[in-house]
């Protein structure tokens, strides 16, 4: 009960806050909400089932162009482009994984690595349908739901609010539910779980379909509320992002993908005003964080604190 | 031009690929064989690498030939020293964990990247060759500093392999291996071992950037590429195996030269990765993996 | 863009009576000055990532102009102020960075920013914060209509317009039979066709083009696929790789028999002519969009620019003559800032309400004189399609230095609009 209660009071203080921050930051909190989702997919692979990958970019840039592309040459609307977009993020996910998962470890960071450069690569390649490393714009006039204009600041709060919750609450749901359980025994002890009667590859390909649809979900967003769809997405930098948020925020809680995103949102934002190398500091804040607090900031409190939290 | 021309010219410059990778990918190799350790941040070491000949060859005052031979020494001793330094502030810490460690080596990377961002800017700079040498065939011309390069790598891959081989020091390396912890109960300094390994892989790096710098140009976002091809070689060749990055490198660079006649260079760049990718699913050995 | 520059001198006059109503109202408010806010000129820059060479040179050159507006007064009498902003180059960070500038610094409009991929990702965010967004990117995406009302390129031409006004003069002097060597991205993909329809329009061929990965670090394998009738071979290349690529045409070449060689100079800004390997440049062409090396008829203004960016009459950084500017490209910071100081004053701005009767007075500008605020040459403005058209320049690699040998009429860049932002909402 106070699991649900903690995790619906921060999803009303987020809704809250647009009504009380001005107006530049409840913008970045949309940004941060949709990352986060982004981040929360890479935490059911990473931070739940132990898959360490290096290609999830390649998840997020799916959803982004399966939303974008329909819109973009057959003028669909958002709402059916946002589910292909959704569907791409997971179909990427099942296929990667169906070679991906035959690895483990290091190997397994190397091969989603090399799909998630050829994903980008073929963006490239077919430039002409894709637009290419320019990318395009998604038109206003397409970026509507419901009768909502999502390219308006109110609008677009909400809708990243309302798939912030939808995926924080489901992934509560998850982590608590008997799979979800299976998945942390997956990657505690692999062996064990076998004798047990689960199927690894099994488990762990719905856990990276999972975290495919979460990412794919956030891709299409992102490029709805923000109105832009491009290859840069797909690169490498972009895997190594939600990486960097749930270590942050703790791999294997549900609110640490949140907690992360914004803390390095805001290091960037706060940090670029004084120095170039504001990447020097998510370099040194990465190698930090391995070193003295691997568990991130909220595995540490559920170490010290609060036991409890999920 | 007539077939055979294009033919000569595609190995000649897949040959010069070839020997700059092997020495790159050596030195992934050797670090991921003794140390089990994926190091993300080589690129960045080759890149230094590369900044570093240009320091050395732009303040001192001697002919080209005489700064670049100095940088050829200094430069993948500074870089070697940096990866020592790494290896015993950060990855010793993380006890090797192999996760943990490409986290750390991806921080590495982002903080080598920007150190030179700051310090040395964000243009591309040449570095002169140490001389200037172009033969002219009937058909096209060719650099004559290209060659050298094949000759020097060539020699420094030897040497690599005679120290691995022959000397104390690589019986120890690859007695570590075998098995850290025999050899820690045979009182090796395992800690050693391992920073020397990371210094050792790291200098490899540099030293194949301080040859590539003259015929390309030293740029703070150029170890991206020599990193992700270094991997397809390791890969292929199979993770850890000296032998067989030697000739992925050989099949590799020559290959590359001549795929990309016949196909469309972007898809040529996907087939590499996608084949890496199988290789690592289908046959994790790598192709020409001894059992090394 | 048909319509005769002759039916546009009105329109002209208004312009330069508002910018001289500008200067004098500044006249008048300049005992309080101190109390005046100043304008607030948000500037997203390249300072790291790809783009952080070109970054740097629009740096030093919006500060230049920066001061010279602000010792001549200011915009409306009020001074002016910068805030500068990196993007790292990159279309997300791109988008914050619009969003940071005009809700956290209250700037008043956004310049500055030069890759397509930033631009184009930047730009439905100005759209729909309902900020003027200046750019200085080449890119056809403004004209192309890919972007909105709010975007606009007053201070630089197109890849389209500069890629075809080469065409005749190419096929004229240096030979009709051409092959083209460019990068394989949105850049160069608008060289390819603008210059292969151009060269097939005056009477030439396109006998091979020949794509590169933007990966690539080594060219030399692609030399062969040059046929041997070649006679022109036109190259455009970006990048840190590019002086790789001139040195190894060199080496392929070499003292064989070789075709006339024709580059854009984005193959080499921010690089030395003096760099090793580059000898082999010699008597070959390039476009260039500003003269780097100081012209003997170089008008007198020309010499003022340099020394207010600090650069020698080599195109190099007076405090280090290795460090080369990126000349060709880096006035289009210089002449947009004046493009908004002449908008805002014929607009009467006054804050960020009159954001909307800036962009109408900018898309009201036609012709535009050269002058020490146009340092690169006359230009003429479309309000409809909003980019601006000008003259180019051929040079010469003469003794390591670049000769001008050709300047482009205003007519030879032209093309038929595609679209017309004038009737678009705000």
């Amino acid at each position: 009960m106070k699991v649900w209660a903690l995790h619906l009071a921060v999803v009303a203080a987020l809704f809250a806050l647009q009504f009380v921050l001005p107006p530049y930051h409840a913008t970045n909190l949309a940004r941060i909400m949709v990352l986060a989702v982004f981040a929360m997919g890479y935490n059911i692979a990473f931070g739940y089932t132990g898959l360490l990958s290096l290609g999830h970019a390649v998840f997020f840039a799916a959803g982004m162009f399966g939303m974008g592309l329909p819109v973009w040459h057959l003028d669909w609307t958002a709402l059916p482009a946002l589910i292909t977009g959704l569907a791409a993020g997971g179909l990427v996910a099942g296929a990667v994984g169906l070679l991906a998962l035959r690895t483990a470890g290091v190997s397994f960071m190397i091969v989603t690595l090399m799909f998630a450069q050829a994903g980008y690569l073929l963006l490239l390649y077919f430039g002409a349908v894709t637009g290419g490393d320019e990318g395009f714009v998604v038109e206003t006039s397409s970026r509507s739901v419901f009768g909502w204009n999502l390219s308006e600041d109110g609008p677009r709060y909400v809708a990243a609010l309302t798939l912030f919750a939808a995926a924080l609450l489901s992934c509560l749901w998850l982590v608590r539910s008997p799979f979800g359980r299976v998945m942390v025994a997956m990657r505690e002890n692999e062996d064990r779980s076998r004798m047990l009667g689960y199927n690894p590859f099994r488990v762990k390909l719905i856990a990276l379909v999972m975290s495919g649809l979460y990412a794919g979900a956030a891709g299409a967003v992102y490029g709805l509320l923000f109105g832009y769809v491009g290859a840069t997405f797909a690169t490498i930098q972009y895997s190594i992002l939600p990486m960097l948020y749930v270590l942050l925020g703790g791999a294997g809680t549900v609110l640490g993908p949140l907690l992360g995103a914004a803390v390095v949102f805001y290091l960037i934002d706060i940090t670029s005003a004084f120095t170039d190398a504001y990447f020097f500091v998510v370099g040194a804040s990465l190698v930090a964080l391995v070193l003295f607090a691997p568990k991130g900031i909220l595995g540490t409190i559920r170490e010290r604190v609060a036991a409890w939290l999920p | 031009m007539s077939f055979g021309p294009f033919l000569l010219l595609a190995l000649l410059e897949g040959t010069v690929m070839a020997a700059v990778l092997a020495l790159t990918a050596v030195g992934l190799s050797l670090v991921f064989g003794v140390m089990r350790v994926v190091n993300v941040a080589h690129g960045e070491f080759f890149m230094v690498g590369a900044v570093l000949a240009w320091f050395v060859t732009t303040y001192l005052p001697f002919p080209p030939a005489l700064s670049w031979l100095v940088a050829l020494i200094i430069a993948p001793l500074i870089v070697a020293a940096i990866a020592a330094l790494a290896d015993t502030l950060i990855l010793k810490r993380l006890t090797y964990d192999p996760e943990a460690t490409i986290v750390a080596t991806i921080g590495i990377l982002y903080m080598l990247q920007q150190a030179v961002l700051t310090l040395y800017g964000p243009d591309a700079r040449p570095v002169p060759a140490p001389f200037e040498w172009r033969i002219q065939t009937p058909w096209f011309g060719y650099s004559g500093y290209k060659l050298f390069v094949v000759a020097a790598s060539g020699a420094i891959l030897t040497a690599v392999w005679l120290f691995m081989t022959r000397s104390r020091a690589g019986l120890v390396m690859r007695a570590t291996q075998v098995d850290r912890d025999i050899a820690r109960a045979f009182g090796i300094n395992v800690d050693r071992v391992y920073a020397g390994t990371f210094a050792l892989g790291a200098g490899l790096a540099a030293v194949a950037a301080v040859l590539i710098v003259p015929i390309q140009q030293a740029h703070y976002l150029m170890g991206h590429d020599p990193l992700l091809l270094s991997f397809v070689v390791v890969i292929i060749g199979g993770l850890g195996s000296i032998r067989g990055t030697l000739v992925a490198a050989l099949v590799i660079g020559l290959s590359d030269g001549v795929i990309s006649m016949f196909f469309s260079p972007t898809l040529a760049k996907i087939l590499a990765t996608l084949l890496v990718a199988m290789v690592l699913v289908f046959r994790p050995q790598g192709l020409f993996g001894a059992k090394a | 863009m048909t319509r005769k520059l002759t039916g546009l001198t009105a329109s002209r006059r208004a312009v330069l009576q508002g910018a001289g109503a500008g200067l004098l109202t500044a006249g008048f408010v300049a005992p309080i000055w101190a109390q005046a806010a100043p304008i607030k000129l948000g500037f997203q820059l390249h300072r790291t990532g790809i783009g952080a060479a070109y970054g740097r040179w629009y740096e030093r050159t919006a500060q230049a102009a920066l001061k010279m507006v602000n010792d001549a007064g200011g915009i409306n009498g009020r001074p002016v102020e910068i805030v500068f902003e990196d993007d790292g180059t990159d279309p997300k960070r791109g988008a914050e960075v619009v969003e940071k500038l005009t809700r956290q610094h209250n700037c008043d409009l956004i310049f500055g920013p030069l890759f397509s991929h930033v631009v184009i990702g930047s730009a439905p965010r100005a759209g729909e914060l309902k900020v003027p967004y200046l750019v200085c990117s080449e890119g056809f995406h403004v004209a192309g209509g890919k972007l909105n009302r709010w975007s606009m390129q007053p201070g630089i031409t197109d890849v389209r317009a500069q890629v075809q006004s080469m065409a005749p003069w190419v096929l004229a002097n240096l030979g009709k039979k051409v092959t083209m060597v460019f990068p394989d991205y949105a850049f160069g993909h608008d060289h390819r066709d603008y210059f292969t329809a151009a060269v097939e329009a005056g009477g030439g061929k396109v006998l091979a083009q020949i794509a590169i990965p933007p990966t690539e670090t080594t060219f030399t394998r692609y030399m062969p696929q040059i046929p041997t009738d070649t006679e022109v071979l036109y190259h455009v290349m970006v990048g840190p790789a590019v002086l790789t690529f001139v040195k190894e045409l060199g080496e392929f070449y070499g003292s064989g028999a070789k075709p006339q060689i024709f580059g854009f100079i984005d193959s080499l800004e921010a690089v030395d002519m003096a760099s090793p390997g580059l000898e082999f440049l010699e008597g070959s062409h390039f476009w260039e969009g500003h003269c780097r090396n100081k012209q003997p008829d170089a008008p007198d203004y020309e010499a003022t620019y340099r020394a207010a960016v600090g650069v020698d009459d080599n195109g190099a950084s007076v405090s280090d003559p290795k460090d080369i500017s990126t000349y060709g490209h880096m006035f289009s910071v210089w002449e947009t800032l004046h493009i908004i100081k002449a908008g805002m004053e014929s607009a009467g701005y006054q804050g960020a309400a009159d954001r909307q009767k800036f962009v109408e007075a900018v898309e009201a500008m036609t012709v535009i004189p050269a002058s020490l605020a146009h340092v690169q040459g006359e230009k003429v403005f479309n309000g409809k399609t909003h980019q601006v058209f000008g003259l180019q320049f051929i040079s010469r690699v003469e003794g390591g230095k670049l000769v001008k040998v050709h300047t482009s009429s205003m007519e030879d860049g032209m093309y038929p609009d595609a679209v017309d932002f004038s009737t678009q909402s705000f």
